[in-house]
């Protein structure tokens, strides 16, 4: 039998080792694993590199910047309101962030998922984000190389997950999630809601069970 | 000299100027305003980066769906016909050039349209960019909407930007609170100016030439509160 379903954050979260990329689902607020986030804080690993574009002050999120566990940070909007962690984390010189565009990130991550290596795209040519990188014209148009982001795990949230892990978005929470799903080597999906293997339409499932390791139901108000 | 348009009358003369059946990507703050707008019996689908088309009016107070916002972050409804995708998608709309119109704010502008609105290389805060390059680079037009000039008076509209670029000629108007200005292949046309400001007043607050369209009008919004 195939069985997906991990009922602790604290176990899924277990083998995420110093060092490691993860990839975190959300974008603002909605669709951030902060269950899977806060088991992660609680670990304390050392070093990791966080690529997301969730809103980095969403519960679970926010306490890894603050107790160090994060060294570096891939995003397309690092900024915070209300406080000047960021700031204060990179002029102590504890944490490096890497600005990416927004649809760039997005397509890195999906190339990486589906077995891209490199893609080419118009996105901040002539920027200082395009310092350093391969240019390249194709139809007279000029194009920068960006690389594939592959995560040694992937945090996502999901509205509902079944035992072979197909997953159901809510909204505007499915975001990244789905792409990043695809491109963690492990991905760790926090659903609000288990569904029935065979509940779920198979028309409208949107990430298919093969891109999720485990499916971990944890209710809304946490 | 009449006053200078307020942020809402900014955005209600920027969206009278999106036709029926565009698909529209309004940025963060200022543009998201727009969409309150748009004149009876035109109907377009708007989009937002973080994977919605078809965004309606903003959530009423009480009414608000956390995972229904836009890339800013608020709360929005979504119209009969909408949709929601993945960021992947979201942006294969945008960098496979199915956007008809972007409406960013912005920093600088320059008179071959090149634009700046990510960092403040001066300041203390994190620089962040969000979809905004993407959308520069991709979007069929990109209308610009801005205070004519920062608020100790030193021109946004310039010979060259001076701030880190969002994305080259890519700017194609400029709708301020004292001007329209069009970016064309031979520099910046007024097209709309407030009644009772002259073109060389104007010219003085502009750190490129400018000049007036042939068939220039005056700028003019209804008082909105």
């Amino acid at each position: 039998m195939i069985d997906k379903i991990v009922t602790d954050p604290v176990l899924a979260v277990a083998d995420i080792a110093d060092g490691a990329t993860v990839l975190v689902g959300g974008f603002a607020w909605a669709g951030v694993p902060s269950a899977l986030l806060e088991a992660l804080a609680e670990r304390q690993p050392r070093n990791l590199t966080i690529a997301t574009n969730a809103n980095i002050g969403a519960p679970g999120l926010m306490r890894l910047f603050e107790t160090g566990c994060v060294r570096k940070l891939m995003s397309s909007f690092p900024r915070m309101f209300n406080t000047t962690l960021m700031e204060d984390l990179c002029k102590a010189g504890k944490l490096v962030l890497e600005l990416i565009p927004q649809g760039t990130l997005a397509e890195r991550i999906r190339a990486a998922g589906a077995g891209i290596p490199a893609f080419y795209t118009p996105a901040a040519v002539g920027t200082p984000l395009a310092a350093d990188k391969e240019h390249r014209d194709f139809a007279g148009v000029t194009y920068i190389m960006e690389t594939a982001l592959a995560g040694d795990v992937a945090l996502i949230m999901a509205a509902k997950g079944d035992r072979w892990g197909n997953l159901v978005y809510n909204k505007t929470a499915r975001n990244f999630n789905p792409i990043m799903a695809m491109a963690g080597k492990l991905c760790l999906a926090q659903v609000a809601e288990v569904a029935e293997l065979g509940t779920l339409n198979p028309e409208q499932i949107i990430t298919p069970g093969i891109f999720v390791d485990q499916v971990i139901p944890v209710t809304r108000s946490t | 000299m009449s006053k200078p348009l307020s942020r809402m009358q900014i955005a209600w003369r920027v969206a009278q100027d999106i036709d029926n059946g565009c698909v529209v990507n309004l940025g963060a703050g200022m543009p998201t305003m727009v969409s309150d707008f748009l004149p009876a019996g035109r109907e377009v689908m708007f989009h937002a980066e973080n994977g919605i088309l078809g965004i309606g009016p903003r959530a009423a107070k009480g009414k608000e769906d956390p995972d229904v916002i836009n890339a800013g972050g608020q709360a929005v409804t979504l119209l009969p016909g909408g949709s929601y995708f993945h960021h992947a998608d979201s942006f294969a709309m945008i960098r496979g050039g199915h956007i008809d119109i972007a409406v960013l704010g912005a920093y600088e502008v320059s008179a071959q349209g090149d634009l700046a609105n990510w960092h403040l290389p001066d300041s203390n805060v994190t620089p962040a960019v969000g979809g905004a390059m993407d959308l520069a680079a991709c979007a069929h037009r990109l209308f610009v909407m801005m205070d004519y000039c920062s608020r100790d008076g030193t021109p946004k509209i310039l010979k060259q930007c001076t701030l880190p670029l969002t994305a080259r000629r890519c700017v194609n108007s400029i709708y301020t609170d004292l001007a329209v200005v069009d970016v064309i292949a031979d520099g910046l046309v007024v097209r709309e100016i407030i009644e009772g400001l002259d073109l060389k007043t104007l010219q003085d607050k502009t750190g490129a030439p400018i000049r007036l369209a042939d068939n220039w009008r005056i700028l003019s919004a209804p008082d909105i509160s």
